[in-house]
């Protein structure tokens, strides 16, 4: 269980990082928090020849807005996003989802890129990008590009990310008026991945949802969209008989795993009571966070 | 393989190694500083008995290379005492006090991750309750006690800081 040997390079800036994947591609493994990477190390379920921390390069790490978005450092550590009061006020469903990742000592470490280029599909922060449609900002030799939430994720443990490329950034839209969220898991002990979880955001305009967003965690190989219940959901006025069809609407269209911590069946009846608990919530906050702006 | 030379200060004194890149804070503080006090029960962040603060912050030392602990503050379990540690004597801390007295372990494997797990918990958050003291330790397993006499231990230190 002791580490196997390996290099070991501390890039300083992002440009020495990215020379460095070029130079050793897929033999090489980018270190940031390491929570999920060095267990994977322990286990020798990862054996790269060079490991790349990237804990020293300090431009990788910050929250900023810039237009409707709101932007967070690959490095950022899942404690300083949690105690932000930009990401509390303008991303309230990763506000939600951030105090459920693993644990306090985790979260002192685990950073928000390196959940979200692990990729775990049982893991809070892959459901809440894919259900805000965050933007994935990634350098390589080449230069930039930025490669949308749909497009991030392509399987188990698996991103569209290119051996030479280094996630920088995720971009996460600022929620509008009239949203709200809510994240919601069923896990065996708190802290534990999630056997389902599920990030809802919606939008309420003149009392009718404009907009529905439900991702789920740990039902597949990726964070999955419930876009037949989405569909379903938008236009209508929120009813505790809509959230009900919206449920079994998305539990009908999911094809889980069955493992030890529940069969596909369990988990199908847990995401149905997920999605109108999570639905319910997002309500609630959407009409507090209406009736406050009408206040004003 | 890559030796890398690291400074860093550990329990107020300043320390050096050359660990191999590979190597854990954990196995650096027991094998090369001979602070045989952290104890690695899994080695894959699971168990949380390899518990020690680096800069103000609980992390599984397990799970972070020593040669990323370089200019880094540590603290382990034989910092916390008071008036010196081990050989030179030295007494309990408060909370080692409050968990001694309420008998809070048995076999003790789990216990300096536990004790390091909530005086990090308990120095950012001195009026924590039962309920969030239950959830900072969740991360901590204990195959003895079932966790109550280590909540009950933990409560009786929050309460002997404010009666201070």
């Amino acid at each position: 269980m002791k580490l196997p040997p390996v290099d070991y390079e501390a890039p300083r800036t992002v440009s020495e990082a990215v020379d460095l994947l070029a130079e050793h591609q897929d033999e090489a493994s980018v270190l940031a928090g390491g929570q999920s990477l060095i267990p994977l190390l322990a286990l020798r379920l990862a054996q790269p020849a060079l490991l790349i921390d990237i804990n020293g390069v300090q431009e990788l790490s910050g929250v900023s807005v810039t237009g409707g978005w709101v932007t967070i450092g690959a490095m950022t550590r899942e404690y300083v996003a949690e105690e932000s009061g930009t990401i509390a006020g303008a991303v309230p469903l990763l506000a939600a989802a951030l105090p459920l990742i693993g644990h306090e000592a985790i979260r002192s470490r685990g950073t928000v890129g390196g959940s979200l280029a692990h990729a775990d599909p049982a893991a809070e922060l892959p459901a809440v990008a894919r259900a805000l449609d965050a933007e994935f900002v990634v350098r390589g030799p080449s230069g930039e590009r930025v490669v949308p939430a749909a497009e991030w994720f392509e399987g188990y443990l698996t991103t569209s990310r290119q051996p030479d490329e280094l996630l920088t950034e995720v971009r996460f839209p600022a929620a509008g008026p009239g949203t709200g969220v809510s994240f919601q898991e069923i896990a065996r002990r708190h802290g534990d991945f999630a056997m389902v979880g599920l990030a809802t955001s919606v939008t309420l305009s003149d009392g009718v949802i404009s907009d529905a967003r439900l991702a789920f965690a740990g039902v597949s190989d990726v964070p999955a969209r419930a876009t037949g219940a989405e569909e379903l959901l938008a236009g209508e006025r929120p009813s505790a008989e809509l959230f009900d069809q919206a449920a079994r609407r998305a539990a009908g269209d999911l094809d889980p795993p069955s493992d030890l911590h529940g069969s596909a069946e369990y988990r199908k009846k847990v995401a149905a009571a997920l999605v109108r608990r999570g639905l319910r919530e997002a309500v609630d906050n959407a009409q507090a966070v209406d009736n406050a702006q009408e206040g004003q | 393989m890559t030796e890398v030379d690291i400074t860093l200060t550990v329990n107020g004194a300043t320390r050096t190694g050359s660990p191999e890149a590979r190597k854990t804070l954990a196995d650096f503080l027991r094998d090369d500083l001979s602070l045989t006090g952290t104890h690695l029960g899994c080695e894959h962040g699971v168990c949380g008995a390899c518990t020690v603060i680096v800069d103000g912050r609980a992390v599984r030392s397990c799970l972070m290379l020593a040669v990323q602990a370089a200019g880094s503050e540590v603290t382990t379990i034989e910092g916390l005492a008071v008036n010196g540690a081990g050989e030179e004597g030295g007494e309990l801390g408060t909370l080692q006090q409050a968990m001694w007295d309420s008998h809070s372990f048995q076999c003790g494997f789990c216990t300096p991750g536990m004790v390091m797990q909530a005086a990090a918990f308990l120095s950012d958050h001195p009026d924590a309750d039962e309920q969030q003291i239950r959830e900072a330790l969740s991360g901590n397993i204990c195959r003895c006690t079932g966790y109550q006499s280590i909540i009950d231990g933990v409560l009786l230190a929050a309460e002997r800081y404010h009666g201070r």
